[in-house]
């Protein structure tokens, strides 16, 4: 059976020509020399006032990634990217590094206005209904413009700050774990961001303290010809608890911008992270024109025992998507989960999934993957399970669906399930039903069919993530979510 | 960075070696076989860089290449066959292979059944037989490296035409009795007209404790309205490398059955290529995988879904003893205009002892939006409370275990027709249990 109606006119909504964060910011830049030599690693650094060893750490990887080939095992094709003709660094020329909200250009201020980001922190609090706050780190290309709610996390204990700042703040932090979760040499994109990164977010959240309000990133690219290449390093030490959101635009034009991130999370014994994206970067035209090219590398490391990493995600931007959040579940009973929906249209490629690697003993994780694609578009999830010898009792259920709209897109899964224990138990949607049992069974008590009770379930662990997300996407986020895949090819 | 030029191994070398020596006495031009081997050249041996041989890496496996077996003498065929076991009482046409070489005078061709041609490859490929032209019903298998190989070394094989109802099976027997390693590479054919039905039996066996490499390829042409049921069991000998390919391409309102049941070879890779050509077909592929010791079997299979409402089933059920590795790679091909294709593929692995590793990749590619893919994959031990039951029961553990095996690979065993073919079988799955115990 084709996809249904409703379907249809919720993913035209968000079909390529409907894009509405394509509006472009005047705003005077300061760009490092075009492409990219040690010198412009230099003048990158050399801008963040970093220490020595931060220079040498990007010297270094530049080093390698001159001698690593660009992967070409994902289903996307692509003309060759010319690296030497990118800006690696753009910020805006007026106070760069402002010290209050006061200080960022006004222009700035009005594009994230105009995304609905608030990054005022009076007007949330005055607000009639008492709102969820949503502590916002605003990079605009290559710096964070606008951090809120600083003081009143840090009384928590919480640091949320710039990476370029916790660097020069908190080196000995950054040093013991940047770059443990993915590593320098990790792959081709990982690479050259070891070497360029600008800015993005770092967090760190003491023992045993649960962050009173949620974390969120909000990235922009604005300038021509650059390229984004932020860093994100978030730590949860012993018993603690973050949720953090990530949100990401860029204007209509006809060049694709390269976006290659590094995002790396670490939990220790009893710690939670919940990590969700909304992202929609400019998708290119209904040609094929433009957009942006997301070649991401996201990675958790469930350290500690009984640590929980949960990735949620919401796809619809970018021209290619090439990015497989990942948990390695290294600690006795942690647990990896992956919640996410990509809906591709127009000439989109999507190759995305995630990686869930079973080390320590009675880990669980959970995969719940929604492709949906329509136009012209291809939309592969590539997923690996595995389970290493010391796995014992370890857990998987991934269920992955995909829905085609029309007859000219294409949607593939290519799923790996590796397991060298025999204890393990790794069930790759052999039975819906295996979601719990006794969800099931009260749903379809109530005189839910089968699978209208697997809807209601996966669309319940992920709501329950999107429900708060601090932008004006959350709407379009939810009804996204509640997508029916009725008709769905497999 | 320069690129890099691979050194050959020393089994790349020995090939290419092999080939330049053998390739004036196979029979045939010579002419396909050159091209085939240059492009296998082209990339050597397949390794786990290789996506279709990441989980078996042919780079590391085939070290050394085994000499190519040549014609055996009439007393070594003779107790090659005496003592063959496979399939031995399933009533059935005997077509056997000795060392990787036809064995003509095992065939009566004067009195071959109704409705049954069978002409010997060498000859034909000699002659230029007029249904040459029909080898290499799957295109793009032309690809694959081992596909490569056969074409290359081709020595010997049938071609085999059915041209109406067939009514007892045919026993495509492959013994391999030299007692020290030999490499084969056997190559058939078999076409099934429109409206025909024949029912084919594959055997191989081997010699134990050497290290034979036998590469053969089945290739089915299969009409309109044809039935097709093929049993295929590995026996081969506990050193053997063996490698395997069937290639079918197969008509409208056809009805395809293929299992392959392994129980031997140190290392196998049976491959399935099939082309669903017309719309309302019904495929099956199952495999039976039984592994112990260090054994590595890989089971790969690509099904194109060429036409509109077809329908497939694969069913792989591998057992792992010990420390053996299962590999199962799956991939639905569903293109634009296969609409209201049902696939459904399904692996299931049961890991019986810490050690052992089984690696899935059940795989969809699909671009057409009004059909029904589903793939699922397990792994994991046999269920604690199904054991618990039995040895409450007063079964031991061990027979607890075999009677929840047996039931496993059951399902998969249960879709073979022919009755006696699906008992013997039973009878390999309890004689694997048995030795287990």
């Amino acid at each position: 059976m084709p996809a249904v109606q409703e379907t249809i006119d919720q993913v035209r909504l968000i079909d390529v020509d409907q894009y509405k964060y394509g509006f472009e910011t005047e705003v005077e830049m300061e760009k490092s020399p075009r492409g990219l030599s040690e010198d412009v690693i230099r003048f990158i650094s050399a801008k963040k006032g970093e220490p020595e060893w931060m220079l040498q750490w990007r010297l270094d990887a530049y080093k390698r990634w001159l001698t690593m080939k660009e992967p070409n095992w994902a289903r996307v094709s692509y003309d060759k990217i010319d690296y030497n003709d990118i800006y690696y660094y753009a910020a805006p020329k007026k106070n760069p590094a402002p010290k209050s909200l006061d200080e960022v250009d006004p222009e700035i201020l009005k594009t994230y206005e105009k995304l609905g980001i608030p990054l005022r922190e009076q007007e949330i609090l005055a607000g009639v209904e008492p709102q969820r706050r949503v502590a916002v780190d605003a990079v605009f290309d290559s710096v964070s413009v606008a951090t809120t709610f600083k003081e009143e996390l840090a009384k928590a204990g919480v640091i949320f700050m710039p990476i370029s700042e916790a660097i020069r703040e908190y080196p000995d932090l950054v040093k013991q774990y940047l770059g443990s979760v993915v590593p320098v040499t990790d792959n081709f994109f990982a690479t050259l961001n070891s070497a360029v990164f600008t800015d993005g977010s770092f967090v760190y959240i003491p023992p045993g303290v649960r962050c009173p309000m949620e974390l969120s990133t909000y990235f922009r690219i604005n300038e021509k010809n650059t390229g984004q290449f932020e860093r994100t390093l978030i730590i949860a030490d012993k018993g603690s608890y973050v949720s953090y959101l990530e949100g990401c635009t860029a204007p209509k034009r006809d060049e694709n911008q390269l976006h290659a991130a590094v995002v790396e999370l670490v939990a220790l014994d009893d710690a939670e992270i919940k990590y969700s994206t909304v992202q929609n970067w400019y998708p290119g035209d209904a040609e094929g024109r433009g957009g942006i090219y997301n070649f991401v590398t996201k990675r958790g490391d469930c350290r500690g025992k009984n640590s929980v990493i949960t990735w949620t995600q919401v796809e619809t931007g970018s021209a290619i998507t090439w990015k497989y959040p990942s948990c390695i579940l290294r600690g006795d009973g942690s647990r990896g989960e992956f919640y996410s929906i990509a809906v591709s249209n127009g000439m989109q490629q999507v190759d995305s999934g995630t990686k869930m690697i079973h080390l320590g003993k009675n880990t669980t994780s959970r995969i719940i993957s929604k492709g949906i694609a329509a136009g012209r578009s291809e939309n592969t999830y590539r997923g690996l399970v595995s389970a290493h010898r010391k796995a014992t009792g370890a857990r998987n259920f991934t269920n992955c669906d995909s829905l085609l709209i029309g007859n000219q897109c294409g949607a593939h899964t290519v799923p790996y399930i590796e397991s060298k224990n025999a204890t393990a138990v790794f069930e790759h949607e052999a039975t819906t039903s295996k979601i719990s049992e006794d969800q099931m069974f009260y749903c379809q008590q109530r005189g839910l069919s089968a699978e209208e009770a697997t809807a209601l379930i996966v669309n319940g662990f992920v709501k329950d993530v999107l429900q708060h997300l601090p932008m004006e996407f959350a709407v379009e986020a939810q009804k996204l979510i509640s997508i029916s895949l009725e008709g769905s090819v497999g | 960075m320069a690129d890099v030029t691979l050194m050959k191994t020393p089994a790349e070398t020995a090939l290419a070696q092999a080939f330049e020596s053998a390739k004036t006495s196979l029979p045939g031009q010579t002419e396909s076989r050159a091209q085939a081997f240059e492009q296998f050249t082209q990339r050597g041996l397949p390794h786990r860089r290789v996506e279709e041989f990441k989980y078996t890496d042919l780079r590391a496996m085939m070290r050394e290449i085994a000499p190519f077996a040549g014609v055996p003498a009439a007393d070594e065929v003779k107790a090659a066959l005496a003592g063959a076991k496979a399939l031995a009482g399933v009533e059935a046409l005997q077509v056997p292979f000795v060392n990787g070489h036809f064995v003509r005078d095992a065939v009566d061709f004067h009195n071959l059944p109704e409705n049954v041609e069978i002409v010997p490859l060498a000859e034909a490929l000699a002659d230029g037989h007029e249904w040459l032209a029909r080898l290499s019903p799957v295109p793009w298998a032309n690809d694959n490296p081992v596909y490569q190989l056969n074409t290359s070394f081709m020595a010997d094989g049938v071609m085999i035409r059915i041209a109406g109802p067939v009514e007892a099976p045919v026993h495509l027997r492959f013994v391999t009795a030299a007692s020290s390693a030999v490499a084969t590479a056997t190559r058939i054919l078999v076409v099934v007209e429109e409206g025909a039905s024949v029912t084919l039996l594959e055997t191989h066996e081997s010699t134990n404790g050497a290290n034979h490499q036998p590469n053969d390829v089945i290739e089915m042409i299969a009409g309109d309205r044809t039935n097709v049921q093929h049993v295929r069991v590995n026996a081969e000998g506990d050193k053997a490398l063996a490698l395997s390919t069937l290639a079918a391409k197969i008509g409208g309102e056809a009805l395809f059955n293929s299992i392959n049941v392994v129980a031997g070879s140190a290392t196998s890779r049976h491959q399935v290529f099939a082309i669903l050509d017309g719309e309302n077909t019904n495929l099956r592929v199952n495999g039976a995988t039984m592994l112990k010791g260090t054994q590595h079997a890989d089971s790969t299979l690509v099904v194109e879904h060429a036409a509109p409402h077809c329908e497939s089933r694969e069913l792989f059920k591998t057992v792992i003893d010990n420390e053996a590795t299962g590999v199962f790679q799956g991939k639905i091909i569903v293109p634009h205009h296969a609409q209201k294709t049902d696939g459904r593929m399904m692996s299931a692995a049961l890991l019986l002892e810490e050690g052992g590793s089984m690696n899935n990749k059940p795989e969809l590619e699909i671009f057409a939006d009004d059909v029904q893919c589903a793939h699922g994959a397990t792994c994991g031990q046999l269920d604690e409370d199904l054991l618990f039951y039995l040895m409450a029961r007063g079964l031991p553990k061990k027979e607890a275990e075999s009677l929840l095996v047996q039931a496993f690979l059951g399902e998969a065993l249960e879709f073979v027709e022919n009755e006696a073919a699906r008992e013997a079988l039973v009878g390999t799955v309890e004689g694997w249990l048995k030795a287990r115990s």
